[in-house]
């Protein structure tokens, strides 16, 4: 697997270190970590940068996650990079909700990097 | 059927909620930072410097509180980061907020029909004991207390009918 860049997008600083140990954790070998503590934060972000990985939170100040992912899709250069979910709004309609407005995973909190690897690894090695 | 009878026919009565919250809380402790928690006995005495608390609103509306000593908050940002407790700093709110926020979210997940109908506030850390809070809960509440590296946090869920 090659170097990834990932963005993390969470309103809790401690959240977004440990979505970064957890990547690690998980064997993935990251380039670069760019952070934002909301969905406008994060699309500022990606105006500036390129990413391969996207994991987002959707309770979130300002702009929420799903908001966020809807909004992204209209960014040319982030329209095709994957983005997962890492939230503790753990029901199955904010489950579909995120799937239906473009995430490709979801992860519930808490989680282990057992679990950020299951989700993470495969959508990296389809983007190849 | 309104809502509460319907959350009260799927889970039975908020007496019956104690053991979900225990593994609620269990879990996040044993998955978020790598410790396993101790019930401590109903009379612990927990020194109260931290507060964090979460609202629920929906089909079960009310407040997930969490109180700790400012010695427990430092280890818990310590073992969720990383890093020495001394080093901990104004991480200690963000720590307990979101150790709050994934107890309060995963108690729900728990409850038959309720996580598609119950949303959680942002959590609200208080620093400091001296304080009363008077809640609208009037319907009862649920509390448990643990022992988290000898020290004793107690978690309570005030339920609004």
């Amino acid at each position: 697997m090659s170097k990834v860049r990932a963005l993390i997008v969470d309103d809790s600083s401690v959240m977004r270190k440990i979505v970064e140990r957890s990547l690690r954790q998980a064997g993935i070998d990251l380039a670069e970590v760019k952070e934002a503590s909301n969905g406008a934060e994060a699309l500022g972000v990606l105006n500036e940068t390129q990413v391969d990985l996207i994991l987002c939170d959707i309770n979130m100040p300002v702009m929420d996650g799903l908001e966020f992912l809807g909004q992204m899709k209209g960014l040319p250069n982030a329209q095709n990079v994957p983005v997962v979910m890492i939230t503790t709004e753990g029901s199955e309609s904010h489950v579909v909700q995120a799937l239906s407005v473009g995430a490709r995973g979801y992860i519930r909190k808490p989680f282990t990097p057992e679990q950020v690897k299951e989700h993470v690894v495969p959508l990296l090695d389809a983007n190849k | 059927m309104n809502l509460a009878n319907e959350l009260t026919a799927q889970n039975g009565t908020p007496e019956n909620w104690l053991p979900l919250l225990e593994l609620a809380v269990r879990e996040v402790f044993e998955i978020m930072l790598g410790c396993k928690l101790e019930l401590a006995g109903e009379d612990s005495p927990v020194k109260c410097e931290f507060t964090s608390m979460v609202g629920l609103a929906g089909q079960l509306c009310g407040v997930f509180t969490m109180k700790c000593s400012a010695h427990s908050a430092s280890l818990m940002a310590s073992r969720m980061l990383g890093i020495d407790p001394k080093d901990t700093n104004e991480q200690m709110w963000d720590a307990i907020g979101e150790i709050s926020n994934m107890i309060a979210g995963n108690f729900k997940n728990k409850l038959t029909g309720v996580a598609d109908h119950c949303m959680l506030s942002v959590p609200t850390v208080i620093t400091g004991g001296d304080y009363s809070m008077h809640s609208l809960a009037d319907a009862g509440s649920i509390e448990t207390k643990f022992l988290f590296e000898g020290s004793p946090i107690c978690v309570t869920l005030e339920i609004h009918s």
